[in-house]
């Protein structure tokens, strides 16, 4: 479309670039303004959006893990997303194999009932589970929390690998059976390492799910020693409404934005190309 | 035959746990939700007792639940539009500017889509701060203070203030997934039409929008289905469904009449009918979408 008119070409372009500026920086603004206001006072808060700090003060970090216990959020963020991640990857490796490969009676319907499941949100169920898990005796426990996460991604999981894995040739199964390879072991050792890329990608994408996830996590965990990050967040801005310690919460909000970059930094790449494979997610 | 039998057994162990768990955690809730709708229950199963369709009768007399209906019908609306209508623009022009830097834009756009909801909605609270926030700081600079407002205490305003964090966040995720579809448009389709004269944006809904339709559909139902989720969490950051309900979205209502009020059965009737809406709103977009294609 640009070579009919050459011309144009040069202007329509500048033009572009200023309109895709202009977005560029409302996209990136609340980062950068975030993590300037991390180490800022509360007076230099107040006073100028505009301005930088007049030093860079860290004891908004300190008062982050000191005051506002963001330490411990975020070490149950990461015990839940690993427990999470492990739980799910036993969970969905095994099923997508079967459904990519073999031939049963009800595979299109087991197929089609996780494929509905990607209608289901969480805040949706977030009563009943509550109701279950509480006469179950389930509750505040962050391992039954980190099945329910896994059992949540399940739907987009699933879509994914099973379509990662009907594109892995056949012939390495093949003559694995003729070596009287068993099916466990053809998972374990010939599948599973072929399928890494998939799984990455599963992987990959529910790190954010996970680490980021709060309904759930508001009402499943009640202990104050046992919250995620997002509802530790969310609890200090409430408090915050009161207690204007503003540095410490910009301090906290960078702190939970630190691993979440570095795997978007990591694998940006990877990430919007597991979108091209057809990768949806609600 | 014996091949046979260890061939099932294989099958059975590799689904069986997956579909417990599955089960367990997320079908039974959601049948849970539907059933539990029909009794008056206060959660702890003592005293719980069928109503039948009463809680439903006692929600459309419910002014607090019609307007979070009213609200969340609002986002459900706006925000799709706004949010796919952008994702198509930045998509074609990144996809036919060849622009060097358009890895750099994809990048950045879709950044926002892996951020916590709790996070963007904290941050936008700031933006929107009546003295701290940089939406007023700039109205001021260009000598539009008068129309400086605070825009999450403001009922006129509260709910597009947080659509619009709504579209801030999702454009970057669809634009991605137009891009893809678009670059794998043959280029062929583009130069035949630029031939017979058509314009860049004729080419646009002859060509690129026909051939993205399928893309589109999918993205319409995801993006109405989305913003419920996301809706709750923002509106519980931002607003608390503040000023006087004005924000209040059918499931932060749910979420109070549960675990304020204790009203579980009353909560569940509200996720039902959420639940049909956002069914039927997915049923119309996609029935309304199949005939432009014929």
């Amino acid at each position: 479309m640009a070579k009919n008119n050459q011309g144009n070409g040069k202007k329509s372009k500048w033009i572009m670039r200023i309109i895709l500026l202009i977005a560029t920086v409302i996209f990136v603004y609340p980062l950068v303004w975030n993590i300037i206001a991390s180490f800022k006072s509360n007076e230099e808060i107040l006073d100028s959006p505009w301005a930088l700090p007049t030093a860079l003060r860290f004891d908004n970090f300190i008062r982050a893990f000191t005051e506002a216990s963001m330490g411990e959020y975020i070490l149950n963020s990461f015990l839940v997303t690993a427990l999470s991640m492990v739980i799910l990857l036993i969970l969905v490796v095994p099923t997508a194999h079967v459904l990519a490969r073999f031939d049963f009676k009800g595979r299109r319907f087991l197929h089609n009932f996780y494929m509905a499941g990607l209608f289901i949100q969480p805040v949706y169920i977030m009563i009943p589970l509550f109701l279950m898990m509480n006469n179950l005796e389930m509750l505040d426990n962050r391992l039954w929390l980190s099945v329910v996460y896994a059992a949540g991604a399940l739907p987009f999981s699933v879509y994914l690998l099973t379509g990662f894995m009907r594109s892995i040739p056949k012939e390495y199964e093949e003559s694995a059976a003729i070596d009287g390879c068993g099916y466990f072991r053809t998972l374990l050792t010939i599948i599973a390492p072929l399928a890494k890329p998939g799984i990455l990608t599963v992987v990959i994408f529910n790190f954010f799910t996970f680490w980021n996830e709060y309904a759930l996590a508001l009402v499943l965990l009640s202990s104050d020693e046992k919250k995620t990050i997002p509802v530790g967040l969310a609890n200090l801005m409430e408090v915050q409404r009161f207690a204007t310690d503003w540095g410490a919460l910009f301090a906290g909000l960078v702190l939970v934005l630190i691993p979440t970059v570095t795997l978007y930094a990591l694998t940006q790449k990877k990430l919007t190309e597991g979108m091209s494979m057809g990768g949806l997610k609600g | 035959m014996k091949k046979d039998n260890r061939q099932k057994g294989f099958i059975l162990l590799c689904i069986l746990p997956t579909l417990i768990i599955f089960s367990i955690f997320i079908v039974y809730p959601v049948t849970q939700v539907f059933f539990k709708s029909l009794f008056s229950s206060s959660g702890f199963g003592s005293g719980d007792e069928y109503v039948g369709f009463a809680n439903f009768i006692e929600l459309f007399k419910d002014d607090v639940f019609l307007k979070s209906l009213k609200n969340t019908g609002f986002l459900m609306l706006v925000v799709p539009v706004i949010t796919l209508l952008l994702s198509l623009i930045f998509a074609s022009m990144l996809s036919f500017g060849e622009l060097k830097e358009k890895h750099l834009y994809r990048t950045i756009f879709f950044f926002p889509s892996i951020l916590s909801f709790v996070v963007i909605g904290i941050l936008w609270a700031f933006i929107y701060h009546p003295n701290m926030g940089i939406v007023n700081e700039i109205m001021t600079a260009i000598g539009l203070d008068q129309f400086a407002l605070t825009w999450l205490g403001n009922k006129n305003t509260v709910l597009w203030a947080i659509a619009l964090v709504m579209v801030w966040q999702a454009v970057g995720y669809y634009m991605v997934m137009y891009l893809a579809g678009m670059d794998s448009i043959p280029k062929e389709l583009y130069e035949a039409a630029s031939i017979d004269g058509a314009t860049g944006f004729q080419q646009f809904i002859k060509i690129t929008i026909p051939m993205l339709w399928e893309i589109i559909r999918i993205t319409i139902i995801f993006s109405i289905n989305g913003v419920l989720n996301i809706s709750f969490v923002l509106v519980t950051v931002m607003t608390s469904g503040g000023p006087n309900n004005s924000s209040q979205v059918a499931l932060t209502y749910m979420y109070q009449q549960a675990f304020v009020n204790a009203n579980f059965g009353y909560a569940m009737a509200i996720a039902v009918v959420v639940f049909v809406i956002a069914i039927i709103l997915a049923f119309i977009s996609n029935k309304l979408t199949e005939q432009e294609t014929e």
